[in-house]
């Protein structure tokens, strides 16, 4: 059977069509068109001085060792962001789901981190890591153990990941819900009949059956990690000490906007562009297949 | 909780440029935009200034503008020029010098600005340090110079008197600085010394103070082929120096910056060596007695030390196609009035910049104000005290804060042992003369 809809009028479904054309042209085509031209070309902070150098940023970018101690760090940050997110999201999620006490108001209070913009988030984060400020911060100092973020790799990488992780599984937690609500209590019931334990469950069974979910927000998570902590990581550690919390993403903001270099800035954003293209090429590809959509 | 206050503080600006705006457009008159970058409280007091220069004539409506903070000022005028929209006058951070100066047509130099309207303007009446950091290579001021100022040492008198020091003879040279640190460490001090603005305060600073160059091409004044110096013998020892004091426990890195400004009128740091703008942070904040200090010297790199250079904005004018000569006119007036030393001395009292006009410090000093708070007139003497040389007029260096940040990257690892003090400079010579290429590329004509 199709159905098909009729439109009298010729122009109509173009101009149904028209807003979001206008859109995806006005904040995605046209940006993405002068990055690609940016990326080829040496200009100054004014643009009153421009020169085509075709594919100089791009190498200049890439032999730069720095920049491949960025990607390192990228992937680091990326990885654990999501794996943190996502999984500490589903066991609160599987908790929340079960039959306790007051469950909304854990469902509520779980969901609360969302509404915070990244950079408040992270000024939280200071407050509680800081080492002069910081309520933490201080007493693991008092307690002898030299906590200085700012003048550690391994601390800072830490807490901006823990930063951003926490600031994502609110979102996690509230697709994980829903999916967990979706899965018919008929099958889980059934499989306790059989003597399918807690945990058996919800390997052959939950977590299968969850796993569009899943997938969904492990397409959304990584473009998370990779756009969206830069208010983070900007507030809490500026990408440093040295270079130890820069992002591609940060360094993308840091060489355009705070270094006006806007040539290997849309280099980068390019390289970006492809790389997460890619990635979610590949997500689609592979990990897709994994997954169970009814 | 920075966002939110910034947001409140540009709605405010906004407000206030809003109600100026239909004011102005009540009486006729030629309207000046003017973008700042000074958050409260000092926002609100060049608000204040300009406010005394509306209501000084009836012709020129000047319209205040925060912005954010110093980058993103520039940034907001930069992306205004690209869209034909800048505005008439913008705060431009000193190391931002280099940037607007290359930008040819899109600004109009104040000695320029200042003939073609008649209004005339003594460069000999600025202080000299504050005048060569805004001045061409022969000498033509080329924007407004208005909230300047140095590093100079601000140290706790109580901590001081605990660990045995003389609460009234500051250290005055490194060495001295150093066993200080060791002296208030022993008595208890967690935070013995600290600095904030670390490229500002401990290369650019001390490479005036010791007439030593931070780059080539007198600090790149002689033209953009300039290069970093900063990995000679008495940078990097000056470096061991401080990563030496850190290990110990008598130093503490305090972050990128201005972070560590807040360790010192909290009471954590005993030693700061900080904008002079800080004090009145400190003024306010301080429960404790506290003195300022020039900053220390390496006796054995020069037997007195020159004068420092400065930090802080100046304005500067910009163009755009809509431009009329009355609107220039206008910013013309404005800036004749920031030149008065009444104004100037007003604004270094009020709020810890030093005077950038030498009659604006004489009249803080008649009106009494050094002698009501004493250490005030540091910064100025410092700035002052001897003829400025080659290495002690400033920095003319192409995306200077791209290299500020580099330097502090390169400590960053220096620091956690990543890497020795050599090397750290080497890795910042090397980083920052790419910089320093990139930008003579993408600015010859």
């Amino acid at each position: 059977m199709q159905r098909r809809v009729i439109f009298d009028n010729k122009a109509l479904p173009y101009l149904l069509l028209a807003p979001q054309v206008a859109v995806t042209l006005i904040f995605f085509i046209w940006p993405a068109a002068q990055a690609l031209w940016q990326s080829v070309h040496l200009q100054d902070a004014f643009g009153l001085r421009s020169q085509f150098v075709g594919l100089e940023n791009f190498e200049a970018v890439l032999s730069d060792p720095n920049y491949l101690e960025t990607v390192k760090t990228t992937i680091i940050f990326s990885v654990s962001v999501t794996v943190l997110s996502l999984g500490s999201a589903l066991g609160l999620a599987v908790l929340a789901d079960s039959k306790i006490r007051a469950a909304s108001a854990y469902k509520t209070l779980l969901i609360w981190p969302y509404a915070l913009a990244p950079a408040v988030a992270a000024v939280l984060w200071m407050f509680i890591f800081n080492p002069d400020i910081g309520i933490l911060g201080r007493a693991l100092n008092n307690l002898g153990y030299a906590w200085d973020y700012r003048l550690n790799d391994g601390q800072a990488l830490t807490m901006v990941i823990l930063a951003a992780s926490w600031k994502q599984v609110s979102y996690n937690f509230i697709f994980f819900l829903a999916g967990l609500q979706a899965i018919p209590r008929s099958v889980l019931e059934a499989a306790s009949i059989d003597g399918a334990g807690a945990v058996r469950r919800f390997w052959t069974i939950t977590f299968p059956l969850l796993s569009p979910t899943t997938f969904f927000l492990l397409v959304v998570d990584v473009v998370y990690a990779f756009f969206e902590t830069f208010g983070t990581i900007h507030a809490l550690t500026h990408g440093g000490p040295g270079k130890a919390t820069e992002t591609l993403i940060f360094r993308v903001y840091q060489d355009g906007v705070v270094n006006h270099d806007l040539g290997g800035s849309s280099a980068q954003s390019v390289i970006l562009m492809v790389i997460v293209i890619a990635l979610t090429a590949i997500q689609f590809r592979f990990v897709e297949r994994k997954v169970h959509y009814s | 909780m920075l966002t939110r206050r910034k947001l409140a503080v540009s709605t405010a600006a906004f407000a206030l440029a809003a109600g100026f705006t239909g004011a102005a457009y009540a009486q006729q008159k030629t309207v000046v935009e003017f973008w700042h970058g000074l958050p409260q409280p000092l926002g609100g007091q060049l608000e204040q200034v300009v406010k005394g220069f509306n209501d000084s004539q009836d012709k020129v409506q000047v319209n205040p503008t925060f912005k954010g903070s110093y980058p993103e000022t520039m940034q907001a005028a930069i992306a205004a020029f690209r869209a034909g929209n800048a505005p008439h006058v913008v705060q431009m951070f000193e190391v931002g010098t280099a940037t607007m100066l290359s930008a040819g047509p899109a600004i109009k130099p104040v000695h320029q600005l200042m003939s073609e309207t008649g209004s005339g303007l003594d460069a000999a009446a600025y202080i000299p340090a504050v005048r060569g950091y805004y001045s061409s290579k022969d000498g033509k001021m080329m924007a407004l110079p208005f909230n300047s100022s140095t590093t100079i040492t601000f140290y706790n008198k109580d901590a001081f008197q605990k660990a045995g020091l003389d609460p009234n003879k500051p250290p005055a040279t490194w060495p001295e600085v150093a066993d200080a640190a060791r002296k208030l460490k022993a008595a208890g001090v967690t935070c013995p010394m600290t600095f904030s603005w670390p490229t500002w305060t401990q290369f650019e600073q001390v490479g005036a103070l010791h007439d030593k160059p931070f780059a080539s091409e007198a600090n790149g004044f002689g033209g953009l082929n300039a290069t970093l110096k900063i990995n000679d013998p008495f940078f990097v020892k000056h470096l061991q120096t401080l990563i030496d004091l850190q290990k110990e426990g008598a130093l503490r890195y305090g972050g990128r910056d201005n972070a560590a400004d807040s360790l010192f009128p909290s009471g954590e740091c005993a030693m700061i060596q900080a904008s002079s703008g800080l004090r009145g942070r400190i003024v306010k904040e301080a429960k404790f007695n506290w003195g300022a200090a020039p900053l220390p010297y390496w006796p054995d790199a020069i037997s007195s030390p020159k004068n420092s250079i400065i930090g802080g904005a100046s304005f500067w004018v910009m163009t755009s196609p809509k431009r009329t000569a009355d609107e220039y006119k206008a910013v013309a007036a404005f800036f004749s009035y920031l030149a008065r030393p009444e104004v100037d001395a007003k604004w270094h009292m009020d709020t810890g910049y030093v005077p950038v006009t030498l009659q604006g410090f004489e009249l803080a000093k008649k009106e009494g104000f050094y002698e009501k708070n004493p250490g005030a007139e540091v910064p100025a003497e410092q700035l002052t005290r001897t003829a400025t040389t080659e290495n002690t007029m400033g920095l003319r260096l192409g995306n200077l804060p791209e290299i500020r940040n580099i330097i502090q990257e390169e400590m960053e690892k220096a620091f956690q042992g990543q890497q020795t003090a050599q090397q750290a400079l080497d890795n910042a010579v090397k980083r920052g003369d790419t910089v320093l290429r990139n930008f003579e590329r993408a600015n010859k004509t």
